[in-house]
């Protein structure tokens, strides 16, 4: 059993119910009710230590993945947790809907999307998934089952959006989706030379195109420090509601030897993606799979970073300090030679998070992956910490299998009115690492 | 019967099984229409809400104990009078059962013969009675690689799907010239709980989600007796050659 980032790794007892009315049982017969801990996993598209749970049992909920009811008139769907995005979409957009918002993976289960109050290109509209979720059905150790919506539960409620899956069990959920008119978008890259171009691009697009993102060159030197390519897109209206297919696509079959990532090529990588980026500037339609989900094309494309892994390291910085933090922690990156393929940078807007744990906030956040070298990389991902902090930034629990405990709780001040609402049942490596 | 053809007609016994479920949805998703029969009425409706909403139809529930129908005739003549006739019919339920409670106690070993065997015979005998007299549809039953060759874990379900797939063949055979079909498929290793007690992983493993799309291709296709995955015919080539003296110094 091992996260997406293939860092932590084990054995680890699950178990796989198909049918909602086994979850007590299932929360029984893990010990959930006698002193051992139980954590739901979705599709375990988390990075780090956030979805295991090496001292206790795992309960696998993709066994739950049926449709409860959708009203293609209103487009509110009701689902069980371990529905994929990707079966979602396949079901809805042929109707003439979307996810209200989507993360850079379709395969991620509904409830794992809620844990991690998961946000998407369109935040700065949009807001986090969580914004879009009317209500829930929550399974608790002690054996209530509790429906809970942000009017009538406030405090559970938002404590389990963005929650961990520590709060509880999610049986389900209903969700507003957005109406579109086509499966296509109008997408447009511009390349652009440094942070304040990118900053001017943001504003510049906030309000009239649904969806930004931006690729940055995080091995670029100081003349050419926060390059990138800005990506933005909104829905077309041509009526070709055609969803995309899961079957075929490429995989990557073995391991990479993680020598052949090093600062050579990771530099002349990110070069040449700069450069390819610029010369395919401009106008495009684009299907909603190829702009959203890149990635997605090539299955296991985590194993091109080796046999140790590789950590994801996603931050946030809030307006007030975000030119000058995110500078700071490219130019850190570069500087230590390691560094990403893909470093994404965003604009969030001000719409406010549901949860007492989510990471999206008003700010500009920075993602970026390392291959895993141990100390040496453990020890840069320190001092961007730092950065961060003085920043009065926070770092994201989805992606992230070693922040210290105080950073942790510098960034969610919040903490301990969540830790209240923690079901006693439930734990998980990273809650024991930042809250014990 | 195209597989494009919307609105088919589909009676699924055991509808509740995981590998049941899978290829359900895809007929779902060609619209057709369904009779879900399992034992659990709760769950039934939860399949058949979305089942719905993957596209099809219509889906009526009967929850009863298929091991244990008084008359499945009629209660399969009642299923396709409700549906308004039949073009596909699932035989999936099964129970893989506990050999060595089977051989404590008598009970459970009749259990896993009924269960397999005996009750499965009796709708396979219904179904084939209509779809012969309306002379279309198809009778696809989930048999197992298992009855291929006897071993010592697991004789009795066995031997039950062993009789099973030669009653479908028979069936098949039988039913030919009136231009209705019968398949058998014998299934390989697949992820559900019925499996919840075997080690899982490595090349030999498959889902319900990747079993599904052959179930459904074999059920409009001609073979009456088919192994799926494809690669289990060759293994069961292989393990049915192994010598006795040989094969009596394995665990299997
Ligand atoms: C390529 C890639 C791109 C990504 N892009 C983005 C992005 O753009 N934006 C973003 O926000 N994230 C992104 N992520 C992260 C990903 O969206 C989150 O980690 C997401 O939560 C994973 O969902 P999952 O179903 O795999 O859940 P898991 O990783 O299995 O679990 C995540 C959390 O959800 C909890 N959980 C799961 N199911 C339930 C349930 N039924 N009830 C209660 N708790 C539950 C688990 O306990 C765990 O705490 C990306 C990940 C990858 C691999
Ligand atoms: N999984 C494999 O590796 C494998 C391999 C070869 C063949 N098969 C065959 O494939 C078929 C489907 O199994 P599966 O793998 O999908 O397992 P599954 O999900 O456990 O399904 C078995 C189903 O049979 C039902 N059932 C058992 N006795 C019944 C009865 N008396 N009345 C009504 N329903 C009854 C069970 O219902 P309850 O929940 O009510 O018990 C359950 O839904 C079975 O015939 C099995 O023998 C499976």
């Amino acid at each position: 059993m091992t996260s997406w980032g293939r860092v932590a790794r084990g054995t680890q007892v699950t178990t796989r119910p198909r049918f909602r009315d086994l979850l007590p049982a299932t929360l029984e017969a893990n010990g959930a009710l006698s002193g051992t801990s139980v954590l739901p996993l979705g599709l375990a598209r988390s990075y780090g230590d956030s979805c295991l749970n090496s001292e206790g049992r795992l309960v696998d909920m993709t066994g739950l993945d049926r449709v409860i009811a959708f009203d293609a008139g209103t487009g509110i769907l009701r689902a069980e947790a371990g529905v994929s995005l990707s079966a979602l979409l396949s079901l809805v957009v042929p109707r003439g809907y979307f996810l209200p918002t989507t993360p850079g993976t379709r395969f991620v289960t509904l409830g794992g999307a809620v844990a991690n109050d998961v946000h998407g290109k369109n935040h700065h509209l949009a807001g986090s998934f969580g914004c879009s979720v009317r209500r829930l059905r929550l399974l608790r150790s002690d054996g209530s089952r509790l429906s809970l919506s942000p009017e009538e539960s406030p405090a559970l409620f938002a404590a389990t959006i963005g929650g961990l899956g520590l709060t509880g069990m999610i049986e389900w959920l209903e969700l507003s989706l957005r109406p579109i008119g086509s499966a296509y978008l109008d997408t447009e890259n511009l390349a652009f030379g440094g942070l304040e171009e990118f900053f001017a691009l943001s504003a510049e697009s906030a309000e009239t195109w649904e969806h930004c993102v931006s690729w940055v060159d995080c091995a670029a030197g100081e003349r050419s420090l926060g390059r990138g390519i800005f990506m933005r897109g909104r829905h077309r209206d041509d009526g070709a509601l055609r969803a995309h297919r899961d079957k075929g696509g490429l995989s990557v079959p073995l391991e990479l030897p993680s020598f052949l990532l090093n600062r050579y090529s990771l530099g002349a990588f990110n070069a040449l993606y700069h450069a390819l980026g610029k010369r395919k500037q401009g106008l495009a339609r684009t299907h909603y799979e190829s702009f959203f989900y890149p990635l997605d094309a090539i299955r296991q494309w985590n194993r091109l970073y080796g046999r140790r892994g590789l950590y994801q390291y996603q931050c946030l910085v809030p307006p007030e300090t975000a030119a000058d933090a995110v500078a700071a922690l490219l130019r850190r990156v570069a500087a230590s030679g390691e560094g990403s393929f893909l470093a994404v940078l965003k604009t969030f807007g001000d719409k406010r998070s549901p949860g007492l744990l989510s990471f999206p906030r008003e700010g500009t956040t920075l993602a970026l992956d390392f291959v895993n070298r141990g100390a040496a990389t453990l020890k840069l991902l320190g001092t961007l910490d730092e950065i961060v902090c003085q920043a009065g930034g926070r770092v994201y629990p989805a992606k992230d299998g070693r922040m210290p405990a105080a950073v942790f709780r510098q960034g969610y001040p919040d903490w301990q009115r969540f830790a209240e609402q923690v079901d006693p049942g439930f734990s998980s490596d990273f809650w024991r690492r930042v809250a014990a | 019967m195209s597989r494009a053809e919307t609105g088919a007609r589909v009676i699924v016994l055991g509808a509740l099984s995981a590998i049941a479920e899978a290829t359900a949805r895809l007929h779902a998703a060609e619209g057709a229409r369904f009779i879900l029969a399992g034992r659990d009425e709760t769950r039934l409706g939860q399949v058949a809400a979305d089942l719905e909403a993957r596209g099809a139809a219509s889906c009526l529930c009967r929850s009863l104990d298929l091991a244990a129908a008084a008359d499945s005739y009629a209660a399969f003549d009642e299923m396709v009078e409700a549906l308004g006739g039949v073009d596909y019919v699932y035989l999936f339920y099964g129970l893989l059962g506990d050999q060595d409670a089977a051989e404590r106690d008598l009970a459970a070993a009749r259990d896993i013969v009924r269960v397999n065997f005996s009750s499965a015979a009796e709708w396979c005998l219904a179904a084939a009675r209509r779809l012969q007299a309306q002379g279309s549809g198809v009778l696809l039953v989930a048999s197992s690689v298992a009855g291929d060759r006897g071993r010592q874990s697991k004789p009795l379900y066995g031997a039950a799907k062993s009789g099973l797939t030669v009653l479908v063949q028979g069936l098949a055979h039988r039913l030919a010239p009136s231009g209705a079909r019968a398949v058998a498929v014998k299934i390989g290793f697949v992820d559900t709980p019925m499996t919840a007690g075997s080690a899982k992983g490595g090349p030999l493993w498959v889902t319900p989600e990747q079993i599904a799309p052959k179930l459904r291709r074999f059920a409009d296709g001609k073979r009456p007796v088919v192994y799926a995955p494809w690669f289990w015919r060759w293994i069961m080539l292989v393990i049915r050659l192994v010598p006795a003296p040989i094969f009596h110094r394995t665990k299997l």
